[in-house]
């Protein structure tokens, strides 16, 4: 399972800004962390201000912050701004064997719905602490 | 008053506000099932005060299922949706956790549906991961 580069950098962000809720990031101080232009980033943090998972704010103490409920928004929820899970089935029509192939793939798609989608930032967030440092 | 809660095994007298809980989630009335339930399982706890159970599990401990050495199994777990969010889950899951433990077992594990997604993120939540198990099913 791999998700876009775009999505990945986002949940990142996301959870960077979640796990500090009080203090405003700037998109190069996330930028640096996770080895992307600032352009691309800006990019990135602006599509989830407008799917509302995030605030921007210009000025001295402005920055990015999570505003959403880390308990209640679930990866899914910051995926789905980026990438459809579950998309490869196409609708035209299948050939030969492609829809038993299809079958096996929509069983796995449902899978990493279901796991995206059960797992909150703050669960994720605490898994991390548990997780040795590197 | 203040009525103080705690987890307990689950009585017959019990049955009732289970049933009714578990018809609340699940929209299902099974009151012959829970009594079996109750005969079967020791470890079958509820949170309750004096006069309300507010939430319950149900567990045992398998042994050898398809070569997994033995381990505790969650099959059941409900809180009312107004005790929610108190750590009544949380509460319960621990006091069967513990109940695994002192049987000598030091995993936990369970099977919901996949579109369960409330009670998918609970478990998660108390740091429950995938298993290294599929589940499989076919009609009949």
């Amino acid at each position: 399972m791999r998700l876009q580069k775009n999505t990945l950098l986002a949940l990142c962000s996301v959870l960077e800004f979640a796990r500090q809720p009080g203090r405003p990031f700037s998109a190069g101080e996330i930028a640096h962390k996770y080895g992307a232009s600032v352009h691309h980033l800006a990019k990135v943090l602006g599509r989830l201000r407008r799917a509302g998972l995030v605030t921007a704010a210009r000025g001295s103490g402005g920055g990015y912050r999570f505003s959403g409920n880390p308990k209640r928004v679930t990866l899914l929820d910051v995926i789905c701004v980026f990438e459809d899970v579950g998309s490869g089935n196409e609708k035209r029509a299948k050939r030969g064997l492609e829809r038993a192939v299809d079958q096996v793939l929509a069983e796995i798609d449902e899978t990493a719905k279901a796991t995206f989608g059960s797992i909150t930032l703050e669960t994720l967030l605490k898994l991390a602490r548990r997780q040795p440092s590197l | 008053m203040i009525q103080l809660k705690k987890i307990r095994r689950a009585r017959r007298d019990d049955l009732a506000q289970v049933v009714e809980i578990d018809a609340r989630i699940t929209g299902l009335r099974k009151p012959a099932y829970w009594k079996a339930i109750q005969r079967r399982y020791r470890l079958f706890l509820v949170l309750a005060d004096a006069t309300r159970v507010h939430g319950y599990i149900v567990g045992e401990v398998r042994d050898w299922e398809f070569g997994s050495p033995p381990c505790g199994w969650v099959f059941a777990i409900g809180v009312r949706p107004e005790a929610r969010l108190k750590r009544a889950g949380t509460g319960l899951l621990e006091a069967l956790c513990e109940a695994f433990r002192r049987r000598g077992v030091d995993k936990v594990r369970t099977l919901l549906a996949r579109d369960n997604a409330l009670v998918l993120a609970f478990f998660r939540s108390q740091g429950m991961m995938a298993a290294p198990f599929i589940a499989l099913e076919r009609d009949l």
